[in-house]
């Protein structure tokens, strides 16, 4: 029946039909295997953007409809206000002077929503800048003097050493300890997070790029650059004791206070790396005499709850750059693209529960 | 063409699985397959255009109906998994980034669990695209090494069309790759 159907040259021995008919299937196989390992199933123990997603949802457990870190924010829109200088360093349309509309978010490191506020959470600004051109500028920057690590693979060593121990229901201390004993770079990059001034809320706060990109003028001239908010609004001290104790969203009801009293303002400082300053290491800080330039004023006029906002729905991918910034050779970037894609996939997916900071509590 | 989405199938895999790659994979995939989408609707009209050769005798008429729908269908992937791709990156609120300061309009509104459906389906879209393909590949191999009727000679380097046709057709050279 399969001599008519198929039509097989009668030429042809038997055998010589079975080995070709195999080696066609030889063929196919190996495509179809060389493609599933491309996909990574067959080396699962590989690092990948979902593995890493997964390790949050170990450390956190799963809240469905929310970001696996940085869970807890806030939204708000605002402006930027580029008062020209970024010109000469980079051609991208956001640097000539002029006011561009902003959206954005404010959030606590960690993948718990419903976390209470406190002193020494780290603390986060995204945005989402709308060029005139159409282009975007996404970042999503944190706190922090410097990441504790340099790669992804050193992350999720960490990470996974802080997924709770299922007798204790804490992270084991020996796995943390044998991550620090391991890389001493992060001893070095936690001791100057550590040791970095806190402020008392989320706007007298700096917030930095941490990682390093690439500013490219019109005569195709290309420098390393980090870029740092810096506030307008004096730095004050925290408060002597835990006030999230009393109020568990007392920074965010700080934050929406300040901005209902008036707007509140960043300035844009890009600071220029020098041949020797390490592009590829997020965790370690640039000397800092480094030349800075004020390119303009973010800011932010109206804070908007999670519900409101079409930031909720928003990946701030920080890879997402116009045409005149470009990732640098910081392994973080790719990494960071890749893991956030994977949340904002996993979340979008999911029915979304009320935020921690509601409407009302913006509203109040 | 077929090189083009060979490629595009592999890149889309490996990407979702390389921390080190991902940014770099991403970019060339997004106008790849924008590319891909524009030389499958030429292709179409062409294929509209030109009257198509008949079947050569081996094959069998299930076989026949097999490889015209297969045809159809790799036509219809190759059109709708670009223009998935397109529309789950507007649903997710992306900008559709090409190449430099170049990017496409959003297709579609943003909407979480549109963006959702839609990333859902391009992977289910590009895994089937990659099964129908290797079937009409499998389907080549078997008419040359066992049917032996010299159908590869007459085929472009485009296996749908070497299944389905065995002339030599004058619009088929442009198509190779
Ligand atoms: C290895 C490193 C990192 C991993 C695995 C990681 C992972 C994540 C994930 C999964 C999200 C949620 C994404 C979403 O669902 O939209 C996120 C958000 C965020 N990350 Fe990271 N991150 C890393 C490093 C960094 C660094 C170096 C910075 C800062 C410079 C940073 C700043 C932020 C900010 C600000 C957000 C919140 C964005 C928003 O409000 O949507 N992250 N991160
Ligand atoms: C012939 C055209 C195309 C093919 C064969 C293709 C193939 C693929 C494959 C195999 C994947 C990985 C699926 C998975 O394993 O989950 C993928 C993912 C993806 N594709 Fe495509 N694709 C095409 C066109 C496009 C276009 C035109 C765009 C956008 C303009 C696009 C954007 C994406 C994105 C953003 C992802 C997922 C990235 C992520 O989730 O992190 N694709 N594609």
């Amino acid at each position: 029946m399969k001599q008519d159907l198929l039509n097989i040259d009668p030429k042809l021995s038997p055998t010589a039909v079975v080995l070709r008919v195999a080696l066609i299937g030889g063929i196919l196989v190996g495509a179809a295997a060389l493609f599933a390992y491309a996909r990574g199933w067959f080396t699962p123990r590989a690092l990948t953007q979902d593995r890493v997603i997964d390790t949050f949802q170990k450390v956190n457990g799963v809240y469905s409809g929310f970001r696996r870190n940085h869970a807890k924010g806030v939204c708000f829109r605002g402006w930027f206000e580029s008062n020209g200088n970024g010109v000469e360093l980079s051609k991208a349309a956001v640097f000539p002077a002029g006011r561009i509309p902003v959206i954005g978010r404010f959030s606590l490191a960690g993948g718990q929503p419903y976390v209470a506020d406190a002193p020494t959470a780290v603390r986060a600004m995204a945005l989402q800048l709308q060029l005139p051109n159409g282009e975007e500028w996404r970042m999503a920057m944190i706190d922090l003097p410097v990441f504790p690590v340099q790669t992804m693979q050193q992350f999720a060593v960490q990470l996974e050493a802080s997924i709770p121990d299922p007798a204790t229901g804490k992270p084991d201390p020996a796995k943390m300890k044998a991550f620090v004993e391991a890389n001493p770079d992060a001893t070095r990059a936690l001791g100057l997070i550590q040791s970095r001034a806190i402020s008392s809320g989320f706007a007298d706060d700096t917030y930095r790029s941490v990682n390093t990109f690439l500013f490219r003028d019109r005569q195709g001239r290309t420098i390393p650059v980090r870029w740092a908010m810096i506030p307008e609004q004096s730095f004050q001290p925290p408060p002597k004791d835990d006030p999230g104790k009393a109020d568990a969203n007392y920074l965010f009801d700080a934050l929406i206070a300040a901005v209902r009293q008036g707007p509140q303002r960043w300035r844009l400082v890009v600071t220029i790396g020098e041949p020797g300053d390490p592009t590829n290491d997020a965790s370690i800080p640039w000397p800092d005499d480094r030349r800075s330039v004020d390119v303009g004023t973010l800011v932010i006029d109206r804070i908007e709850s999670e519900a409101e906002s079409p930031a909720r729905d928003m990946n701030f991918d920080p890879t997402i750059l116009p045409e005149g910034i470009a990732v640098s050779d910081d392994p973080l970037l790719s990494a960071r693209s890749a893991a956030y894609s994977v949340s904002f996939t996993r979340r979008e997916g999911e029915p979304k529960k009320p935020s921690a900071i509601t409407t009302a509590e913006v509203e109040k | 063409m077929a090189v083009m989405i060979l490629a595009m199938l592999f890149i889309g895999v490996a990407m979702m699985a390389s921390l080190a790659d991902y940014h770099r994979l991403v970019a060339i995939h997004r106008p790849l397959g924008i590319a891909i989408l524009i030389l499958a609707v030429i292709r179409l009209i062409n294929r509209r255009l030109t009257k198509l050769p008949p079947f050569p005798p081996t094959m069998s008429p299930p076989e026949r109906v097999l490889a015209s729908l297969s045809e159809k269908l790799l036509y219809a992937l190759m059109i709708a998994l670009p223009l998935v791709g397109w529309g789950m990156l507007s649903a997710g609120d992306y900008p559709v980034q090409m190449f430099g300061a170049l990017h496409l309009p959003p297709i579609l509104p943003a909407h979480p669990t549109l963006f959702a459906f839609l990333r859902g389906t391009h992977s289910v879209l590009a895994y089937l695209l990659f099964a129908t393909i290797l079937a009409h590949v499998g389907a080549v191999l078997f008419h040359t090494l066992v049917v032996r009727d010299r159908i590869l000679n007459r085929m472009a380097l485009w296996p749908v069309r070497k299944t389905s046709s065995t002339q030599t057709q004058p619009s088929s050279s442009h198509e190779t790759e």
